[in-house]
């Protein structure tokens, strides 16, 4: 058995999740495959011999696909998956646009957010926003799945050295176009692989307050994310969602402030490590979830964390 | 032009779900269904568009049981003007119903399909880009937000990273996420028209369509349990624990 393993990159890095759908591959089998698809990416190629456990890297590098487009990249990879017994992607939006289009291709029927091999054709997966644990076993010949980043180690990016081999397949279906992006900067380190979280919720009433949680975040070095109410009400932008259709999110610490713990929000982060919930309405749910609460006004408790840490 | 909107019967989104008794699958005899809040963000999407004059019929779709007429004719209460059940009382994966899509799609010729980027049951995220491999259509996958110009879709997605927008030749496949609009309730004369409004019936055999199922469902268990918390009393204890006890800072 041999499996492909799609990258994800932005044709100048390869992206962290990357190394988590390794995992999930290594522990299905051994040879792995790494499709790195882009345009003058040869230096994530790079990046993605040296990772460990990858025996080889297939270099598709091709204007068609510099944006990633699901329309070109989805036929590449159903083209390829033939010679492979699996194909994973990070359960990324990337990898989400992008492979269910290529299983669709292959008339396989795709298995999403797998958190753990059982073997070869089983593996488990939530579903009901992680109200249950579903254990699905595929019939295809070709299994096409997307990983759950928070569920497998990255695996380490220096010390191996696969080979890299040139791929010239060319599919521009030509029905779509990038426009454009607008992408987040922030020092901070990124949402999904923080080890400290600190979220914020409708409680923090405005944008200004956000602040707040930004100052205690650069103390401990942490991600700042929010709940649905929190972005829909415009207090911050829409990547910082965690939850069932937000960003999943599994930190050594997790810092709810000011949200109330829909089922729908502890989709996204009761794999924690530890989780603070800091809520004045001691009824609220998060409690619930909660290693250690703090029934208290935020707007007292934030400022005096921040100046005692 | 016309708009396609596919609609699926779910739980309500309210409702926590628990494994049968015999972990065999998940108990729902008795729960409250609902239209899954995706499709109805969908259909909010569809109707807004004949009110701005860009399309001119809207028709839902559902795959489902015989039930899953309440939610087409919840569709036709917010505005959509006929409905399609595919009627199945089998669970049909996200292969199968993009089949069933596609049978529909080369019956109706729609310029435009809105779908919901997920099921809020079965999580999958899967159906749309379905749809697309098998339609050949180019796919907007969780929309923020719409425009349909001059024969093509302007379609913002969210994405792991902020926004990025792409543009669409139609026909085209956009699925919502749920910044794209907030779904307007259904008044009462509304849902009285609605009874009227034409719904017809057909299924997958008729459609010609293979349903088999490809993966089984061996199982289901509750997540594992997170151990009772406590309380602490002030800013200082809870520092003193994670410190002290928990390690994390
Ligand atoms: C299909 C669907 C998908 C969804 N997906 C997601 C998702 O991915 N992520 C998500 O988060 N939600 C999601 N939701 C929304 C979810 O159901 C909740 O509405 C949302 O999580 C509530 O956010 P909140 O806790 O910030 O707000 P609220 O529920 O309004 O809670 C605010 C909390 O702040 C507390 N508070 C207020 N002021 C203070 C103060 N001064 N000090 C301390 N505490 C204070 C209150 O006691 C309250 O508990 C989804 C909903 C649907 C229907
Ligand atoms: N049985 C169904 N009937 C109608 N539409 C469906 C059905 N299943 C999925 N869909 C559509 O596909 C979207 C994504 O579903 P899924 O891929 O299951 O997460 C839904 O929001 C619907 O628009």
């Amino acid at each position: 058995m041999s499996i492909l393993v799609v990258a994800e990159h932005d044709n100048s890095h390869l992206k962290a999740a990357t190394l988590n759908a390794v995992t999930a591959a290594l522990d299905i089998d051994s040879e792995i495959t790494l499709l790195v698809a882009g345009s003058n990416c040869s230096e994530v190629a790079s990046e993605a011999a040296s990772v460990v456990g990858v025996g080889k890297v297939l270099l598709a590098d091709n204007p068609a696909y510099a944006d990633r487009l699901a329309e070109n990249l989805a036929p590449l990879i159903a083209e390829i998956a033939p010679g492979y017994s699996h194909v994973l992607a990070p359960a990324t939006t990337t990898g989400k646009n992008i492979l269910p289009r290529a299983a669709a291709l292959l008339d396989v029927q795709p298995i999403s957010d797998i958190v753990s091999v059982e073997s070869a054709d089983t593996f488990k997966r939530p579903i009901y926003a992680g109200n249950v644990i579903a254990t699905v076993k595929s019939a295809d010949p070709i299994k096409v799945l997307t990983v759950r980043t928070t569920a497998f180690d990255a695996a380490p990016t220096e010390g191996g050295s696969a080979s890299v081999e040139p791929l010239d397949i060319t599919h521009n279906a030509g029905n779509s176009a990038f426009v454009g992006e607008e992408l987040a900067v922030s020092e901070r380190p990124e949402l999904t692989s923080a080890t400290v979280v600190i979220s914020g919720g409708r409680g923090l009433a405005s944008s200004e307050n956000f602040q707040m949680l930004a100052k205690l975040a650069d103390k401990l070095g942490g991600a700042i994310g929010a709940s649905r109410a929190a972005v829909d009400a415009g207090f911050v932008p829409n990547d910082m969602q965690v939850g069932q259709t937000g960003k999943i999110v599994a930190p050594d610490l997790y810092i709810a402030v000011g949200i109330s713990g829909a089922i729908q929000h502890l989709a996204g982060m009761k794999d924690s490590k530890v989780i603070v919930a800091i809520n004045k309405d001691e009824e609220a749910p998060i409690f619930q979830v909660a290693d250690y609460g703090l029934v208290a006004d935020l707007f007292d408790v934030i400022p005096e964390m921040e100046q005692k840490l | 032009m016309k708009v396609l909107v596919a609609v699926k019967r779910v739980v309500d989104y309210n409702v926590k779900v628990r494994p049968k008794a015999d972990g065999s699958g998940v108990e729902l005899n008795n729960l409250k269904m609902s239209i899954n809040p995706f499709c109805e963000i969908a259909v909010e999407e569809a109707v807004r568009l004949k009110e701005n004059g860009v399309a001119t019929e809207i028709v839902a779709v559902s795959i489902g049981p015989q039930q899953a007429q309440e939610q087409i004719r919840t569709s036709l209460a917010l505005g959509a003007d006929r409905g399609v059940l595919i009627k199945t009382d089998q669970d049909l994966e996200p292969l199968a119903v993009a089949k069933c899509l596609k049978a529909i799609c080369d019956q109706e010729s729609p310029d435009i399909v809105l779908m919901g980027k997920q099921s809020i049951d079965g999580d999958n995220n899967q159906t749309g880009q379905m749809l697309g491999a098998l339609t050949g259509y180019p796919q907007g996958t969780f929309a923020s937000e719409l425009k349909v110009d001059g024969g093509k879709a302007t379609v913002t997605r969210e994405i792991d990273g902020g926004l990025q927008t792409v543009s669409l030749n139609l026909p085209a496949i956009v699925t919502t996420d749920l910044r794209l609009n907030e779904p307007r309730y259904a008044s009462l004369p509304n849902i009285m028209k609605a009874k009227k409004k034409p719904l017809d019936e057909t299924s997958p055999e008729e459609l010609g369509v293979d349903v088999a199922p490809r993966v089984e469902l061996l199982g289901v268990e509750l997540p594992a349990e997170r151990s009772a918390g406590i309380k602490v009393a002030n800013v200082d204890e809870l520092l003193d624990k994670l410190k002290n006890e928990a390690k994390v800072i």
